[in-house]
């Protein structure tokens, strides 16, 4: 129990922050950080060529510089990391990369070659047709041109067995995340919504190594305590990301329990296993063909609301919780889709519409709170 | 004898006649697909497949004010009023099927390239679900450099080969690679001749009333692989260079061509006669912009790697300095004295890269330029005051500029 807590507090104080712990994992490494944007890049080439994989998810800086490039009406994620960009938050980092999941995207990767000189961001190409014929050879392909820059970036090429080596450091940790999110699960007034968010989150600023033992332990430490149960309701959560933290206290506030979650920032990086068979690289390409449910993806049996249902059912949930991420336009698209499925299965949801840079998250308090009541009735 | 027909004529005859056709198709009991706007049309042509065009048939509605209704429609299921506005009021139309526009049936497949934008694959693959059709997806990557990716492009020929095959197991017949040499033969020739044809504002003045040129957007679109696309832009081009040899500029009731400007991003539909008379009342007329190249879709080689190249070859698709540079040849080669960017909130990815354009054009080539807020078709974002008053800004920096040239 008390390792428990130590563990507990160690990740989410590392994930609640990043600038400090990415400094603390330089100096304990001696490796030099290499930023990640969302959703997801090819981290394992990253972590290959010697570098410190740190994901770069938004923050909350006064908004000043990124007017003169962006409008207001883009996610202010990519505001957020063009406004640190630009102040120079991220010129400690040894290399950029930065994908095309969406016209956001590719309109900063654009901007940030005039706004921010110094960072040449690495480009990552993101396939969405995964059903063709040449989807295998596009993804490899990709991998390929980005493995060569980081590479040209590192003075050295990344080797076949550095890349094997990265990948199966990987999927071990990607096990271990599933197994996370099931034993938080079963302890949800341990793992609070908040703490779960943190614990996940830390990965993004810790070397994978260090942070799969710490998440391994920590996994074994809660199954050897007590199943328990809060007073609020059970819910899936659906989404970009569930932030800021002051959002994510008013679930815990209201003893809801996330019994599992379908966000980017979080159980879509883990929650597809790589196939048996195949160098790291195919492996790591079937990982993209092979992710389901996902906004990010092109799918054309859009199986999401599926999904969102056989989770609510195999986790014994109550509703869903969407956290809408303000201007995402691949989340508002599925919204409908997955709304239309879940109406029909019966199933509560309840909306709400984030920002990362939230001035009050009060507004939103009556509304999780009247939705953990309007459920305890039915 | 009887008179020949303007293009102008020929342009409406032919978008009645497009969608009529589909209404035929589908009575008919033929397939009738729906299709983004710079989609491989030559695949459908050559197996003679009905097509219509949702950015079309949504601009048409918007033009005709009459886009709240299905935007209220897809709202209702959960759209958010941030997505692009022709993915809403195209939901909403799939709900009602009914517009006092134009109307398209009900289809049987889809058609969808993202060389265009990456919103086209949401908003499409959510079409699919709610009619339960198949989509035959062209995913064309990025390209973040200034030429196009070979991989992007062999990944764009294996799509093709695979559509072809859809499209047989559609129509139960076999596709003919003849015909689709004819077709691509036509498709050449007809973007040849919109070039052109938007090419002649180059000339001082222009020949063409640059808000002309959007409503011969709908034909290049639909028309492109059709024959009677190629008559139309041919016989327009003819037009425009006998008003060049007459001397004659954009208007016929006098009013002189005094400032050249670009016009960056979608028109504003519901807003087309206003923004167009705020302009010439100060003599400004619209000489290019990007869609005359966008829809000039060349290729040299007439095979299905020819064709990959051009559709994953747009300027979307590459870097930075590739759409600097047209926008700076555009500002040479048509004598631009500015630029008016609308800023439209349904199309983040050309519009998150106005404000840097804007700056090249000023600092590279004193081209000066405003911005103003819009929408291409959701009529609550656009405010006529800013839009003068932006309007008048433009004349006072574009005088400026004049007298110091002076
Ligand atoms: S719109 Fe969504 S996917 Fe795109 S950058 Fe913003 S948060 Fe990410
Ligand atoms: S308006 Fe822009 S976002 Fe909408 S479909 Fe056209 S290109 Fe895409």
């Amino acid at each position: 129990m008390s390792q428990a807590i130590e563990l507990i507090r160690e990740l989410s104080d590392a994930g609640a922050s990043p600038k400090a712990t990415i400094a603390k994992s330089m100096k304990e490494t001696g490796k030099e950080a290499f930023g990640c944007f969302p959703i997801y890049v090819p981290e394992e080439i990253i972590y290959a060529a010697g570098y410190l994989p740190v994901g770069l998810w938004g923050g909350h800086p006064d908004i000043k510089r990124v007017d003169r490039y962006i409008q207001s009406f883009c996610c202010s994620i990519m505001r957020s990391n063009m406004e640190m960009g630009i102040r120079g938050d991220y010129d400690f980092l040894a290399g950029l990369v930065i994908p095309t999941y969406c016209d956001s995207m590719k309109a900063i990767l654009a901007n940030w070659w005039v706004a921010v000189p110094n960072a040449k961001p690495i480009p990552f190409s993101v396939i969405q047709n995964r059903a063709s014929k040449g989807s295998l050879d596009f993804v490899l392909a990709q991998l390929a041109t980005f493995r060569k820059a980081v590479g040209e970036l590192r003075g050295e090429p990344v080797s076949d067995q550095a890349i094997e080596d990265a990948f199966a450091l990987y999927e071990d940790y990607r096990a271990a995340m599933r197994a996370f999110t099931k034993a938080a699960a079963r302890v949800p007034a341990t793992i609070t919504p908040t703490l779960r968010h943190l614990i996940i989150k830390a990965a993004y600023y810790i070397d994978k190594k260090v942070y799969t033992e710490k998440i391994k332990a920590l996994n074994e430490a809660l199954a050897a305590m007590p199943e328990e149960r809060t007073e609020g309701p059970k819910v899936i959560v659906t989404g970009l990301l569930a932030e800021p933290e002051s959002f994510l206290d008013l679930f815990t506030e209201n003893g809801y329990a996330f019994m599992g979650d379908d966000l980017a920032q979080e159980s879509r990086q883990f929650r597809t296993e790589a196939r048996k068979e195949g160098t790291a690289l195919e492996r790591m390409a079937y990982r993209v063909l092979d992710q389901r449910g996902d906004t990010f993806y092109y799918e054309d049996d859009k199986s999401r609301g599926t999904m969102l249902k056989n989770m609510v059912k195999e986790t014994g949930s109550d509703a869903v919780v969407v956290c809408m991420y303000k201007f995402c336009d691949p989340e508002e698209f599925d919204y409908p889709v997955y709304k239309k499925e879940l109406d029909e299965a019966g199933i509560p949801i309840l909306y709400l519409e984030i920002e990362q840079k939230m001035d009050s998250v009060e507004s939103l308090r009556t509304r999780i709170q009247s939705f953990a009541e309007m459920l305890s009735l039915s | 004898m009887e008179e020949k027909k303007s293009s102008k004529q020929i342009l409406n005859e032919l978008l009645a006649k497009h969608y009529a056709d589909a209404k035929n198709a589908k009575e008919e009991g033929k397939p009738v697909v729906w299709s983004t706007s710079i989609a491989p049309q030559e695949l459908l042509e050559t197996m003679d497949v009905a097509v219509v065009y949702p950015e079309n048939h949504a601009a048409a509605i918007g033009a005709r004010k009459d886009a709240s209704q299905f935007i209220a429609s897809a709202e209702s299921e959960g759209y958010s009023y941030d997505i692009c506005s022709y993915a809403r009021v195209n939901d909403g139309y799939a709900n009602i099927l009914y517009s006092e526009a134009e109307n398209m049936p009900k289809p049987d497949m889809l058609f969808c390239c993202s060389n265009i934008c990456m919103t086209v694959i949401k908003w499409y693959e959510n079409i699919a679900k709610k009619f339960d059709i198949p989509v035959i997806f062209f995913d064309t990557p990025y390209s973040g450099s200034y030429q196009v990716d070979p991989s992007n492009v062999k990944f764009v020929e294996a799509q093709l080969e695979e559509a072809v095959t859809m499209l047989e197991g559609l129509t139960g017949r076999k596709f003919d690679y003849d015909r689709l040499k004819e077709v691509m033969q036509i498709s050449n020739e007809t973007a040849s001749w919109w070039k052109k044809a938007t090419d002649l504002a180059k000339n001082k003045p222009s020949p063409m009333n640059g808000f002309d040129m959007f409503n011969y957007m709908a034909p290049i679109v639909c028309f492109r692989g059709k024959e009677s696309g190629r008559e139309l832009f041919k016989i327009w081009y003819e037009e425009l260079q006998e008003r060049v040899e007459k001397g004659l500029g954009p208007w016929n009731d006098g009013t002189e061509e005094k400032y050249r400007v670009l016009w960056d991003g979608i028109a504003c539909w519901p807003y087309l006669g206003v923004t167009y008379k705020v302009l010439k009342k100060h003599g400004i007329n619209v000489v290019t912009s990007m869609y005359p190249e966008s829809f000039a879709l060349l290729y040299e080689q007439h095979t299905l790697a020819g064709m990959a190249e051009a559709y994953d070859s747009l300027y979307v698709l590459r870097n930075v300095d590739y759409a600097i540079d047209k926008y700076l040849n555009l500002s040479r080669d048509f004598q631009l004295d500015g630029g008016i960017f609308h800023s439209n909130r349904s199309c983040k990815g050309m519009a998150f890269k106005q404000f840097e354009i804007q700056r090249q054009m000023e600092s590279q080539l004193g081209v000066p330029s405003v911005i103003f807020d819009g929408d291409q078709t959701d009529p609550s974002v656009f405010s006529e005051a800013q839009y003068e008053t932006r309007v008048q800004a433009l004349v006072e920096m574009m005088e400026a500029r004049k007298g110091a040239r002076r």
